[in-house]
C-alpha cells in the first residue's frame, strides 16, 4: 500500500548551486588568508581590532534582530564578512572603543534601517569606515609601522585607549605608500607591496592573498569577475597612460594598482553583491565608474587615498546602472519587431 | 580532431545545466504494459475545447474506435484504450485535483492488443487539408508534455507561410528518455511522419534537433535519412531548456520567435518527435492514438524503464506495475523542472504524460530550504533564457505589483521554465511567483468590461 498523502509542489521540484549561507561562508573563507596576514604583520593589535569589529557588528546584529524578532539573524554568515571587512579597513592601532562605535554604526546604519540582508544600498563595512573617517580623522590616518619586533608582546598604548579620550601613540609610527607619493613624491617597490610589506590599513597590505581570496570565489562562481577586472583594469589604464605622459607628476600603473585599499576594495568590496549591478554589462560598467572615481581622489584630490568614496558612490549609482542597463529581452527590439 | 574539439554545437544564450539522471532508463528498450482492469478518459486531455462523448454506458467497445468527438477545430477527439465496456460517463479524477467530465471503461479480461482499423491516408494522395484533418481526427496532440492539438500549429495562418520544418528530440528534461528511446527504436515511423509534416506544412526542409547526449540517436536517425527527403540531423548543446520551442528555434535557425508571436512568425513550426512518429505510425492505417511512451523513473521506482502505457490508465496501478517503494513522497508527471506534482494517484495517464517520476521522502527536495532575501547575485539573469530580469521581477511580485510586472518587464514572455528558481541561492519561488502573477493578470482581463 502506499502512502496516503503525498507531498505536491510546483516545478521545478530539484533545485541547484549554492545556498547564500554558503556563498557568504565562502566569502569568509576567502578573508581568513587576509586576516592571518594582518595579524603576523601588526600583531596583538590587529588581532584584538579585528576581534572587536566582529563582535561590535554580530552583537548588533544580533540584538536588533532580535528586537523586530527575526530568528538566528546570524545563520546567513552576512553579518560575519562585514565585521571582517571592516576591521581590515582600519589602521591597526585605532583605539578598541572607536572600532566597536563603528562596527554598531556599520550594522546599524548601514545595514538594519534598510531592511536587513539583501536591501541595503551601501557596503556596510564601508559605511562603518565612513563614520570613522570624519569622526576621528586624526586617528584613521595615523598608521603603524610593519613587523615591529615586540608586535606579539606589546599592546600599543593607543589601541586601549579609554573611551573618549585622546590616544596616545607610544610606538614607531609608518606612513603608508600612498602617503609617501602623495606627500613626499616617494614610491615604494611593487614587489614589497604585493607582498604586503608596508604600512597601511589592517587588512589591505598584502596584495597577493587578497588576489588569491578573490580568485577562489571567482572560480567557486561566488563572484563576479567582471567588477574587479573593470575596475582594475581602469585604474591601471588611466595610471600608465598619464605616467607615461609625465612621470614626475602621475604614479605609474603597477603601483597604482597594489598600494592602498584598492585591491582589498575592487575584490572584497566593491563586490558586494547586493550593492552592484545585476547584469554583466552593468558590472562592468559599475567597475569602471569606481576606477576613474578613484583616480582621480588620489591624484587630484585632497586625500592619500579614495577607494572607500569611490566604492560608496559606486553603491549608490548602481540602482540607476540596473535600471538604464538591461539585457534586450528575447524576441524584442527592432528587428524581431511583428510586422 | 583538434578542430572538432573545438567546434561546439549550437545553443541559446543562457539557461542552465541540471543534473542529467538519464542513465537508469535510457539503454531500457520500450516494454508493452498490461491494462489496467479500469480505464479513465477525461474528455479533454488537450489544450482547447473538451471532446463530446459519442457512445453510452453499458456499450461494448473496441480497441482504437472512437469514444468522444472534437468539439471544433481546437479540440480532438478520444480513442479506446482498450477493448471493453463503457461502464460510466460522468466525472472522473484528473491531474489539477478537481473532477472533470470523463468515461470510465472496464477491458475486457485478456483483452487483445488489436486495433481497431480506419480509413488508411496516404502522403501522396492526400491534400495538406486532409492530412491536417486526419492529424486530428487521430487525436494526436503534442506529446512533449504541452498537449496542444498538432493540427492546429499545422495549419498556416493566412498571409503566412513556413519554410523550416523542426523535429523537437531535444528531451532537455532530466530524467526523461522517452523521445531517446523512440527515436532509436522507431526511426521509420519518424521518418514517414516527416512526409506527412512537410506535405502538411509545405515546410521545404525539415530539421530533428537533438542534445548532444544522445549521440546514439542522431547516428540511428542519419543512418535512415532517405535520400529522397530534405531532412537533416542537427546536435545541439545539452542545456535546459533546449526543448523549448523558442531556445530549439534559436539554436537551430538563430532566429528569434518575437515577443508574444509564435514560432510561424519566423516561417517556422516545430512538432515534437514521439508526435511525429505516432503520426507517421497511425496515418497509414486511419487509427487514432491510444498509447503512448513513458518513462517510468526516479529514486522510488525499482523497474525503472521506459513503457508503451494505454491512455488512461490510473497511476496508482502503473505504480503498482513498476515495483514503487511504498514510501514514495512526491510523483510527478513530466519531468522535474516543468512537471506537475500530483496529490493523488487515483488520476489517468493522459496525451500529454511523457514521465512518472517518484521520490521517496529523503530524496525530495529538502522541506526545510531557508528562504532568504535576494542578495541581487545575478544568477537568475545569467540563467533566464529569455534575458528577463527574475530578481526585478520577484521583488515586484512581493508588492504585488504585477503591471509593473508585464509593462515594463515583459513578465507575460516567460514561459515558467524554472531555470531560475533552479539557480536561486536564497531559494526565491521566483517562478512560483510569477505564475500567480499571470493568472491575476489574466484573471483581471477576462473580467474587464468588453467595449
Amino acid at each position: 500500500m502506499f502512502k496516503k498523502t503525498l507531498h505536491i509542489g510546483t516545478s521545478p521540484h530539484i533545485i541547484g548551486g549554492s545556498s547564500t549561507d554558503q556563498i557568504m561562508r565562502n566569502v569568509v573563507f576567502a578573508l581568513l588568508p587576509v586576516a592571518a596576514f594582518a595579524v603576523y604583520t601588526f600583531g596583538l593589535s590587529a588581532l584584538l581590532l579585528l576581534i572587536t569589529a566582529l563582535a561590535s557588528c554580530l552583537l548588533t546584529e544580533y540584538f536588533l534582530n532580535r528586537w523586530i524578532d527575526k530568528s538566528s539573524p546570524l545563520s546567513d554568515w552576512s553579518v560575519t564578512i562585514t565585521g571582517l571587512l571592516y576591521g581590515l579597513t582600519l589602521p591597526p592601532h585605532l583605539p578598541l572603543w572607536m572600532v566597536f562605535v563603528g562596527g554598531v554604526i556599520a550594522v546599524a546604519l548601514g545595514k538594519f534601517i534598510f531592511g536587513g540582508l539583501g536591501y541595503n544600498v551601501f557596503n556596510p563595512a564601508l559605511v562603518g569606515r565612513a563614520f570613522i573617517q570624519a569622526a576621528f580623522p586624526v586617528a584613521i590616518t595615523t598608521w603603524m609601522a610593519p613587523f615591529l619586533p615586540d608586535r606579539f608582546s606589546h599592546i600599543p598604548g593607543s589601541t586601549l585607549t579609554l573611551p573618549f579620550l585622546k590616544p596616545v601613540y607610544d610606538i614607531t609610527s609608518g606612513a603608508t605608500p600612498l602617503s609617501l607619493m602623495k606627500f613626499e613624491h616617494h614610491t615604494t617597490d611593487t614587489y614589497n607591496l604585493l607582498m604586503g610589506m608596508t604600512s597601511g590599513s589592517t587588512g589591505e597590505t598584502s596584495a597577493l592573498l587578497i588576489l588569491l581570496g578573490g580568485l577562489y570565489l571567482i572560480a567557486r562562481k561566488m563572484m563576479n569577475w567582471r567588477i574587479p577586472v573593470a575596475l582594475l583594469g581602469t585604474v591601471y589604464l588611466i595610471s600608465t597612460v598619464l605616467h607615461w605622459s609625465n612621470p614626475d607628476i602621475y604614479p605609474g600603473g603597477l603601483f597604482m594598482l597594489f598600494s592602498g585599499g584598492l585591491m582589498l576594495g575592487a575584490v572584497f568590496m566593491a563586490t558586494d553583491m547586493v550593492a552592484s549591478p545585476i547584469t554583466p554589462l552593468g558590472a562592468t560598467v559599475y567597475g569602471i565608474i569606481i576606477g576613474i572615481m578613484i583616480y582621480v581622489i588620489r591624484v587630484w584630490g585632497g586625500l592619500p587615498e579614495g577607494v572607500m568614496y569611490a566604492i560608496l558612490f559606486g553603491n549608490a549609482v548602481s540602482p540607476h546602472i540596473d535600471n538604464f542597463i538591461r539585457p534586450r529581452v528575447y524576441g524584442t527590439g527592432k528587428q524581431w519587431s511583428k510586422s | 580532431m583538434l578542430f572538432d574539439l573545438l567546434k561546439k554545437n549550437p545553443t541559446f544564450r543562457h539557461g542552465i545545466h541540471p543534473p542529467q539522471f538519464k542513465e537508469d532508463t535510457r539503454d531500457k528498450p520500450i516494454r508493452h504494459f498490461p491494462f489496467a482492469p479500469v480505464m479513465i478518459i477525461p474528455l479533454a486531455q488537450h489544450i482547447g475545447k473538451p471532446s463530446v462523448p459519442v457512445v453510452s454506458e453499458g456499450q461494448e467497445v473496441t480497441r482504437g474506435q472512437m469514444l468522444a468527438r472534437a468539439d471544433g477545430f481546437v479540440s480532438v477527439p478520444m480513442h479506446a484504450p482498450a477493448s471493453g465496456v463503457i461502464k460510466k460517463i460522468g466525472r472522473v479524477p484528473s491531474i489539477s485535483g478537481k473532477m472533470v467530465p470523463g468515461i470510465f471503461l472496464e477491458p475486457f479480461p485478456g483483452s487483445s492488443q488489436e486495433v481497431l482499423e480506419g480509413k488508411p491516408v496516404k502522403v501522396e494522395t492526400s491534400t495538406p487539408e486532409e492530412i491536417i484533418n486526419a492529424i486530428q481526427n487521430a487525436g494526436i496532440v503534442g506529446l512533449g508534455g504541452a498537449a496542444f492539438p498538432t493540427h492546429v500549429k499545422l495549419k498556416i495562418p493566412e498571409g503566412k507561410h513556413a519554410d523550416t520544418l523542426i523535429i523537437n528530440g531535444a528531451e532537455c528534461e532530466p530524467y526523461l528518455t522517452t523521445d531517446h528511446r523512440v527515436m532509436l527504436e522507431q526511426a521509420p515511423d519518424i521518418i514517414q511522419g516527416v512526409r506527412y509534416l512537410l506535405k502538411a506544412t509545405g515546410a521545404a526542409r525539415a530539421i530533428i534537433g537533438i542534445e548532444s547526449n544522445k549521440p546514439d540517436a542522431a547516428e540511428n536517425l542519419r543512418n535512415h535519412l532517405p535520400p529522397d527527403l530534405p531532412l537533416s540531423v542537427q546536435v545541439v548543446e545539452v542545456k535546459y531548456p533546449q526543448g523549448a520551442e523558442k531556445m530549439l528555434i534559436t539554436a537551430i535557425l538563430g532566429r528569434e520567435v518575437p515577443s508574444g508571436g509564435l514560432p510561424i512568425d519566423v516561417h517556422t513550426v516545430v512538432v515534437n518527435v514521439a508526435t511525429t512518429a505516432e503520426i507517421g505510425r497511425l496515418l497509414p492505417h486511419g487509427r487514432g492514438i491510444q498509447e503512448r511512451v513513458i518513462t517510468i523513473t526516479g529514486p522510488g521506482i525499482k523497474k525503472k524503464g521506459n513503457y508503451w502505457i494505454p491512455i488512461g490508465t490510473p497511476l496508482r496501478y502503473i505504480l503498482e506495475q513498476a515495483g514503487a517503494e511504498e514510501d514514495i513522497d512526491r510523483v510527478f508527471m513530466g519531468g522535474p523542472m516543468m512537471g506537475t506534482a500530483v496529490s493523488s494517484l487515483d488520476i489517468p495517464i493522459t496525451k500529454g504524460t511523457s514521465g512518472i517520476v517518484a521520490f521517496r521522502e529523503e530524496e525530495a527536495r529538502k522541506k526545510d530550504v531557508k528562504i532568504y532575501p535576494c542578495i541581487h547575485c545575478g544568477a537568475c539573469v545569467d540563467a533566464c533564457p529569455l534575458f528577463l530580469n527574475p530578481s526585478k521581477l520577484g521583488i515586484l511580485a512581493k508588492f504585488k505589483d504585477y503591471h509593473t510586472m508585464a509593462s515594463d518587464y515583459n513578465l507575460m514572455d516567460c514561459f515558467e521554465c524554472g531555470s531560475c528558481t533552479y539557480v536561486c541561492p536564497s531559494h526565491i519561488p521566483l517562478v512560483q511567483y510569477f505564475r500567480i502573477s499571470k493568472l491575476v493578470l489574466r484573471n483581471e482581463k477576462a473580467k474587464a468590461p468588453h467595449v
